[in-house]
């Protein structure tokens, strides 16, 4: 095939977790051959072993396909994968700037949901064109009357602009097609202008180094170029450039509208940082393409091995993981109570929680994890601003002027039935009410200011269950304000415990210390003492519950000679003995440290 | 190798307990045929030739007096056939009150069965009945009567403690009324709430309660009192003799000794091989007509996994694990293994070393699975066994 620069068409999909992104996505694959069935797994771009198992798509893919369009002309498409989380919204932003459209998928019996819309703002913000596309009209409760009438309504769409489809069925599949060839412009930019290729995302390979994915905007680029990167001025020589097919596949130059990949022996991933911009050291270009920004953690925990001999190996695990995730950040940290361990950040909650996940699964690092937080701005009365991430470095009250802590503005949409609902959490939430709009009949748009630590704690899973699932959530950050916080301590047989002690607002203090105190009786098992368990503001204790002391644990029964059976629990007690943490005189369990985080109603 | 003990389990019962997880099925006439058939196959394929001769035999179930007395004859002369019963010590078997009578009683005593552990659970109807056996208080007496008008004296009365809304002076009174028998043999076990049991349904649901810990302490504190007062010394956490009449065949797994296991869902260990057979009765009894071998599955006992059994058997035992015998068995003392860890066991007051003898203390008993379970070897502490 020749190329030619006017048959290029590079999108996006985006969409709500589960309308089908992956799906559709793999029917496109299909029809454009870039993978024969033998090689098809279900859902090729969700690729990690954890993004299948959850159903999202974690790290960004770029695939290069061909089409043939009814007329019999060719085309070169780049389908470039997006994350589905809140978390990742940068990244969403840096792929879709790679792309001049973006096919936007709803589902035909949830419409449009918080996500969606965060995502259509994002590729308006990157002047995408929108291929609207109503997913699973097949669904017995589908509602395409509704939803298109949302569309409508809520972003603008026209009715007759939108592709009904069931991809599983393969139904709209070659009609979305023909609209990618017809509807999405293809890449402006000269092969002629100095090169600038947008990184859209980076992966770290421990044989290759980083590996960029890039979009080239202008220019060209060939093997053996040096290269600069814009963000740092570091440079380069390239040795390998290549593009997906789905599979790499070496080539020797990628020019304007090419989407692929290079490498180019960079040892640390945080060079190839996603959203810079590569272009020539010899003749580079006058100013990088825009929209870069070095993203900092928003979530903060600490992180423990369980066995302390672990902890080289969690260092290590960290250094591993931090080689593909540029986001991620940690430093060495102390616990009276667990020993070493990390203090590390994160983008948000899942990210926190699959780089533990992968810890443990890829690892296999035994690990205790703390309660979430958040940076606070802390004003001393000597007037210096410092900021703390981790509850237990806040100063003593009496040397605190103010406590300024993150807000969100948080997009609810939820069926009008459960809009008491979700005032009712806001509330609890502290948070403060900004608008609420009728996206239709029964739909409902709520935002509200919510602090991010309230988000961070236990927000989520209470706006799923409270709203049977209904409700969606996105959010962005606000900015800080002046709140009335407390350090709340948690002891243990009269010793301060400090990986338990958090941040909380003066007003909820008694309600959520008397809770925790409850629920860590519960977890903790009985030891061969009775242990206390306190909460405290200062030196003030505001809730109190008791462990009882263990009178007894020995298996009376003989189980005739079945003797494995006797020793099959023994081992099973040893085993989880050995995921419990020794802290002061009691052993505690890796849940306990969690405790904190949730608030079940009950 | 020849074993010096032998199991065989019977898995028929006329009525199920809400407690029991052992392998039992309801009685028929017929399936109880084709088992003792199939126990036949079973047995001859494992002792071919001679009459062996061994120290014990215990029949346990399920009820093994569940049997009519025409299939108790058939496994009386099956185990005649294969084993030296004249030079057996202790021939025991186990049954519930009520369901004996003089003729099995005279059958059983014919064949040289010289023991019966009756299974009483607790002198109270109602409690009975919660554990759904069918017999009741004046049964015991009876069949207590009707065993020594046979001539059996070694008896063993087995009792269940902790048991949903029993509480201490229930317990004390059941004790009472046990040891008025005045017995060579008690057992008294705290009912352990098991898998796939009524009363694990019952517990999950939250409708059973059972005594909380403090109560169920004070029950065992008082069984202890109550036995050594009555002359019945503790020789293992959960039973009690006069003296010579400690359970030869228990001894031969604490001891950490081999055993044929015969029958559905029985254990066997042989020649270091721990055996479980298979529970089903239709499977157990079709291989064990096919191939002799109804077995599940077998488990070679490596040197690391006999020690930590010896130890956390022979703890079991009041008078613990003789240093000596140790060496002899091991080629080196259990110090040398477990130094570090009868230190800190010792620091907590729950076992004592004499210098001849390791045993749990008072406290100790308490928290069996607590010190057993330090016994089970790390990789880092394995040169030794090697």
């Amino acid at each position: 095939m020749i190329r030619n620069q006017a048959n290029v068409r590079n999108f996006s999909i985006i969409a709500h977790i589960d309308h089908g992104k992956s799906t559709l996505a793999d029917r496109i694959l299909e029809k454009t051959q870039a993978l024969s069935q033998r090689e098809m797994k279900e859902q090729f771009l969700d690729g990690m072993e954890l993004e299948r198992e959850r159903g999202i798509t974690i790290k960004l893919n770029a695939v290069r396909l061909s089409y043939t369009d009814k007329h019999n002309d060719d085309y070169l498409f780049h389908l470039i994968d997006t994350p589905g989380h809140v978390d990742f919204t940068y990244e969403v932003s840096r792929s879709l700037a790679a792309c001049e459209g973006a096919i936007l998928i709803v589902d035909a019996a949830q419409g449009i949901e918080a996500q969606t819309l965060a995502n259509v703002y994002l590729a308006l913000d990157n002047d995408l064109e929108l291929i609207p596309v109503i997913n699973k009209i097949d669904l017995p409760n589908a509602d395409t009357d509704r939803v298109a009438r949302e569309l409508e309504d809520v972003i603008g769409i026209d009715r007759d602009d939108v592709i009904l489809a069931s991809a599983k069925d393969d139904i709209g599949v070659d009609e979305t097609l023909e609209r990618i060839v017809s509807d999405i412009p293809s890449p402006a930019g000269s092969s002629e202008n100095p090169l600038q290729a947008l990184i859209f995302d980076s992966l770290y390979d421990p044989y290759r180094g980083a590996i960029a994915y890039i979009c080239v905007r202008e220019g060209s680029v060939k093997l053996g170029d040096k290269i600069r990167l814009m963000a740092n001025g570091k440079e380069f020589e390239i040795n390998e450039i290549g593009v997906f097919a789905p599979n790499p596949e070496k080539r020797d130059e990628l020019t304007v509208g090419d989407v692929g990949y290079l490498t180019a022996s960079i040892k640390n991933v945080g060079d190839t940082r996603v959203g810079d911009t590569i272009t020539h050291a010899k003749n580079p270009a006058e100013n990088p393409l825009p929209g870069y920004k070095q993203l900092n953690p928003m979530v903060f925990c600490g992180l423990f091995p369980v066995n302390s001999g672990q902890y080289n190996d969690l260092r290590e695990a960290l250094e591993r993981l931090e080689l593909n995730d540029s986001s991620l950040q940690y430093e060495a940290e102390s616990s009276q109570a667990l020993g070493f361990g990390f203090r590390c950040g994160f983008l948000g909650l899942l990210h926190m929680e699959i780089i533990q996940e992968r810890l443990e699964r890829e690892f296999n690092i035994s690990l205790i994890t703390t309660a979430p937080s958040v940076i606070y701005e802390v004003e001393k009365t000597d007037d210096e601003t410092i900021e703390v991430e981790n509850p237990s470095a806040m100063p003593d009250a009496q040397l605190i002027k103010d406590v300024r802590e993150p807000f969100v503005k948080a997009t609810i949409m939820v069926p009008n039935d459960y809009v008491g609902s979700v005032m009712e959490i806001a509330q609890k939430k502290r948070g403060e009410f900004i608008t609420m709009e009728y996206l239709d009949e029964v739909r409902v748009n709520i935002t509200y200011y919510i602090p991010l630590s309230e988000i961070v704690f236990d927000f989520f899973n209470q706006l799923k269950s409270r709203t049977k699932g209904y409700a969606s959530f996105d959010y962005d950050i606000s900015g800080y304000r002046s709140s009335n916080l407390v350090k709340m301590d948690i002891l243990l047989n009269g010793e301060t415990i400090d990986a338990l002690s958090f941040i909380v607002h003066r007003d909820f203090a008694y309600e959520r210390g008397k809770h925790i105190v409850d629920k860590l009786k519960d977890l903790i098992p009985r030891q061969q003492f009775e242990v206390p368990v306190q909460a405290a503001i200062g030196n003030k204790v505001i809730a109190r519950s008791t462990i009882k002391a263990m009178k007894k644990n020995v298996l009376s029964k003989c189980y005739g000679g079945d003797i494995s059976r006797k020793r099959k629990l023994l081992e099973k007690q040893k085993e989880g003995k050995k995921r419990m943490k020794m802290v002061g005189s009691v052993e505690v369990p890796q849940e306990a440290f969690m405790a904190i985080l949730e608030m079940d109603d009950d | 190798m020849k074993a010096q003990s032998v199991y065989i389990h019977i898995p028929f019962c006329q009525q199920i307990c809400h407690y029991c997880d052992f392998t039992k099925f309801f009685y028929d006439e017929q399936s109880a045929d084709e088992y003792i058939e199939a126990l036949k196959h079973e047995v001859n394929t494992a002792i071919d030739g001679e009459k062996n001769s061994v120290e014990t035999i215990f029949i346990g179930g399920g009820t093994p007096t569940a049997l009519t007395f025409q299939q108790l004859k058939s496994l009386m002369q099956l185990i005649d056939t294969k084993f030296d019963i004249a030079g057996t010590v202790e021939f025991s078997i186990e049954a519930n009150p009520g369901d004996f009578d003089g003729e099995k009683a005279k059958l059983l005593n014919s064949y040289g069965v010289n023991r019966v552990s009756l299974g009483v659970q607790v002198f109270d109807n109602a409690m009975l009945e919660q554990l759904g056996r069918i017999h009741e208080v004046k049964d015991v007496y009876h069949t207590v009567e009707l065993l020594k008008k046979n001539h059996f004296y070694n008896i063993s009365l087995d009792l269940i403690y902790a048991l949903p809304n029993q509480t201490l002076d229930h317990f004390r009174q059941t004790l009472n009324e046990a040891v008025a028998f005045d017995l060579p043999h008690y057992s008294a076990y705290a009912l352990q709430i098991e898998p796939k049991t009524i009363f694990y349904q019952r517990y999950k649901k939250g409708t059973l309660h059972r005594p909380p810990e403090e109560e169920e302490v004070s029950m065992y504190e008082l069984l202890k009192d109550t036995m050594r007062k009555n002359g019945l010394n503790h020789y293992e956490i959960s039973n009690f003799a006069k003296h010579g009449f400690e359970s030869r065949h228990n001894l031969t797994y604490w001891n950490n000794q081999h055993y044929y296991g015969f029958g559905a869902g029985a254990h066997g260990y042989l020649s270091g091989v721990r055996m479980g057979n298979i529970r089903p009765l239709p499977q157990y009894v079709q291989q064990a007509k096919e191939t002799g071998k109804p077995v599940l599955h077998t488990e070679e006992i490596s040197k690391r996994e006999m020690i930590e059994e010896e130890m956390f058997l022979g703890l079991r035992k009041m008078e613990g694990i003789n240093k000596e015998q140790f060496k002899a068995k091991y080629g080196f003392p259990y110090d040398d293994l477990y130094g570090d860890v009868i230190n800190a066991l010792t620091q907590k007051g729950w076992i004592e070393d004499s210098g001849k003898q390791l045993r749990l203390t008072d406290e100790g008993m308490l928290f069996g699975n607590e010190v057993f379970a330090q016994f089970l070897l790390e990789e880092h502490d394995l040169n030794l066994v090697r």
